[in-house]
Order: structure tokens, then sequence, then C-alpha cells
């Protein structure tokens, strides 16, 4: 197995064998079920597809996600392990990418433990399950950049209280970017970056997701979204790792 | 045959102050150096150094042969490093913890089992060996990193305070495993305790604001009619004194 996954298997494992994982998955799957049946008028809408649910994850992995990130490398400080961690003989691009996948992985576990929804549109109709999966998959896409940001964040201060109010509000700006109150602030100001924010909001391609359409523009997108901050992440370490 | 550790006028600086300056020493096989020092002398920083965590200001260093700075991954798999303070992830049992650092090192299926086997039986771990290790005393922690750093039986040892925090007896058979390995390995240890110096390294190096002052075997170190204990302060409080 190549060093990367062994580190994001021991990861992975380290949520499961502290309270964070279950916490984190409880409280996602209660608030993304309430606001899909409340807010989103699951039954209400008499139509059978997720996008009540759909519209609502980007906004619960704002802060969910900065909440599971922010211990990331904060907590390797804390506990000195940071210290073993890169002196074993991987490289640091390694340790952060088996970090991120392994916290990728986390979320995808999340967001599969949500297929009761799921069983129940294919119950109570004929949804487009092509468009269902789509969905699920802008979802993780989503997860991956909030992730990437956060990891980042976390790598960049000691203090787990400030990586998870710096992520969230890095996260909502990339979210936030596209939202016509933005956009159409800007364009009335100053035209050329509101091109910019709408080029860079995560929302607006989570929304072709979110409809059906699976574009590789948007996958390239998130790719290289997910690498940038991943290559920030390495380049931070790397800086003050000692510190 | 080339020493194993080689230090070439390593230097460290934290801003404006300089942490490690211009040291430079080799060890070669057989040899026990013990690294002597008053607190924040260097000694941790330079341990660091060679272990790949923090970065060299300038000079560097050949770990068997292998840059620190060039080839860091190869530097790193002929070491085994132990951390001031021992960290190890306390949501992990001893086999597990030791079990992920073999596979990073790339060990697997029986051969792992040998390595973990051996490594655990030279450190006195297989009562505890499914035991978390935040539910162990101290000493057993200490002695868990200790298993990390000898699991894939290194040319190079690095051990950072191996014997704080252990009792007597373990001190002892902490000082005679080290002694067992002795002959195979060059190993260099840092400690404030100056009788395990005498008891267990064939050559002390004393540090004080980052200098070498004194590299010999500790019984040339030691003057007639003066312990290694009066040799110590006066090599590194004098300067201070006369400032």
């Amino acid at each position: 197995m190549s060093p990367t996954l062994i580190v994001a298997r021991r990861e992975l494992a380290g949520y499961f064998a502290t309270p964070v994982a279950y916490v984190f998955i409880v409280i996602f799957l209660v608030l993304s079920g309430a606001l899909t049946f409340t807010l989103g008028g699951f039954f209400a809408r008499g139509q059978a597809d997720l996008s009540p649910f759909f519209n609502f994850v980007p906004w619960l992995f704002l802060f969910l996600v900065p909440a599971l990130t922010m211990r990331l490398w904060a907590e390797e400080r804390r506990l000195g392990t940071i210290e073993l961690l890169l002196t074993l003989p991987i490289t640091q691009w390694q340790a952060v990418v088996g970090k991120f996948l392994a916290a990728w992985a986390f979320c995808a576990v999340a967001l599969a433990l949500t297929f009761p929804l799921w069983v129940t549109i294919n119950l109570l109709g004929n949804p487009d399950n092509g468009v269902v999966l789509a969905g699920y998959a802008g979802c993780l896409m989503m997860a991956g950049a909030y992730l990437a940001i956060g990891a980042a964040l976390s790598a960049a201060t000691k203090n787990q209280v400030i990586a998870f109010v710096l992520a969230v509000a890095v996260c909502f700006v990339f979210a936030a970017a596209g939202s016509p109150i933005v956009t159409d602030f800007l364009s009335q100001r100053v035209p050329l970056l509101a091109e910019t924010a709408r080029g860079l909001s995560l929302t607006e391609r989570f929304n072709g997701f979110a409809r059906g359409i699976i574009a590789l523009r948007d996958i390239v997108f998130f790719a290289s979204f997910i690498l940038f901050f991943l290559f920030l992440n390495a380049v931070v370490l790397d800086h003050r790792k000692a510190d | 045959m080339p020493a194993l550790i080689e230090i070439e006028r390593l230097t460290r600086r934290f801003g404006a102050f300089t942490a490690v300056d211009d040291v430079s020493f080799t060890v070669a096989k057989g040899e026990v150096l013990g690294f002597l020092g008053p607190n924040g002398a260097g000694k941790s920083t330079t341990m660091k150094m060679l272990a790949g965590f923090v970065t060299p200001t300038s000079g560097t260093a050949r770990i068997a042969g292998f840059d620190i700075a060039e080839q860091p991954v190869q530097a790193k798999r002929a070491m085994g490093f132990l951390p001031e303070g021992a960290p190890t992830y306390p949501e992990m049992t001893v086999t597990d913890f030791l079990a992920f650092c073999g596979r990073i090192r790339g060990f697997s299926g029986r051969t792992l089992d040998e390595k973990l086997a051996i490594a655990m039986a030279q450190t006195q771990l297989e009562g505890v060996r499914l035991q978390p290790i935040e539910t162990l005393s101290k000493g057993f922690k200490r002695r868990v990193g200790l298993a990390q750093a000898l699991l894939h039986d290194p040319p190079v040892l690095v051990l950072d305070e191996p014997t704080d925090g252990l009792d007597p007896n373990q001190k002892h058979e902490v000082r005679d495993l080290i002694q067992r390995m002795a002959p195979d390995k060059a190993i260099i240890i840092s400690t404030h305790i100056l009788e395990e110096v005498s008891a267990v390294c064939t050559r002390a190096i004393i540090i004080a604001r980052g200098k070498v002052l004194a590299d010999s075997p500790p019984a040339a170190l030691m003057r007639p009619g003066q312990t290694l204990d009066q040799v110590f302060r006066d090599l590194t409080l004098a300067p201070r004194e006369a400032a």
C-alpha cells in the first residue's frame, strides 16, 4: 500500500476512535433531514427528487467541514505527533494528501448515510436516479473544496478556534461569490470582478451537479481548486511545521 | 567507510536568535554519542534537523550517506528518531500504532508481525500491546516511542531524552538495550543525566548557546579530582559569567 493510503487509513480510523466522527455524522444527518423536510418542503413540493436536500448541503458543509478540518494539523501540533509523522520516510505531499483523503472519505460516509432520503423518493415516485447521483457527486466535490481550504488554514495556525473561524470565512467567500447579491453589486461597480467572482464560485458549479449535469469543466474546476489548496497546505506546512 | 552521521556546519536561526551555530561532527558505526547541554542549548533543534523536521538555515547533514535536504526520504528511512517527549497518537493501541509506523516503513504481512514482535520484546511492551496508548503510564509511553524508533532496525538512531520519565529499573533496561545495539549502529542520545553519559556513551559532546564546547570520550572530559558534573558547569556557565 502506498504511504499516502497508509496515512489516510490511520487518520480515518482515528475519526472513529474518538467521538468526533459520531457527533459529526449525527449532527449532519439530523440537520440535513430537518432542513429538507421543514424549510425544504420535501413533501409539500409533491416531487420525487432530492433538490430540497441538495440545496442545504453546501450551507451545512460550510460549518461542519471546517469543524472537521480545524483539528487536522492543529491537533498533530498539540500532541507533537507532527514531528513523528513528518520524520517518517514519507514526503510532505503524501502526508497532506493522506490526511485530505481520509477527511474526504469521511464526508463520503456521512453523505452515504443520507440514503434513507433516496429510498424515500424511490418509494414515493419515480425519480431520475442519474440526477440524484450527480447531486451526490456535487456534494462530494463541495466537501472536497471546503476540506482543502480548511486543511490549508489548519496548517497555518496552532489555534483550532482560529482555524475554524478562518475556514468558515474563506469557504463562505467562495460559496457566496456567485450569489446574485454579490454579482449584482459587483457588476454595477466593477464589472470585471463580477465575472471573476462568478467564475470562482463553488455554489455556481455545484448547482450544475444538483441539476444533474456533470460537466467536464466543472470537474476540472473542482480538481484544480482542491489541488491548489492542497499545494498551499504543503507549502504552509513546510514553512511553519517547526514553529 | 564514511561515518553514518555526518554533520557539516549546521546552523539554524529563529529570527535574530541562533539556536544552532555552525555545528559540525561525525558519528561512526559503533559509537554512542551523548549530546549534553543546558535547556535551550540547541540539542533538540540539532536532532530535529537531523531527522528532517526542522530545515537548516545553512549547512547540511548526511545520514548513511543520504543528504537530509536532497534525499530526505532515503535519509529518514535509514534513521530511527525518538522526538522530544515521545509523541504518539493517544487513541491508538500500542500494536496499531507500531503497525502504522511499520507499514509506512514498507513492512507488511509476516515481516511486519515479526518486526513488531521484536520491537515490543526489546522494549517490554508485550503486556500492553492491545491497550490504547492514552491509558498507559509515562514510562510505557516513552517505550512505545522507543519501539517505533527501533522497529525497522535502522543503522542510525537519534533519541531525544530516551530515559526521561522512566523509573530507575526502566532506565537501566533502556541503557542496556542501547549498549546491546551499539556495535552495529551510530547512536545519538541527548540527556540531562550526566551519569548516563558515563554509563552508555563512548563519546560526549557538550553544547551551549548553539555551539559545541567539548567533544571527547566522557572519561577524557573529566579532569583529575573533578566530576563530570563540575566539568559540565564550568563549560556551560563560564562564558556567561564573563560576559
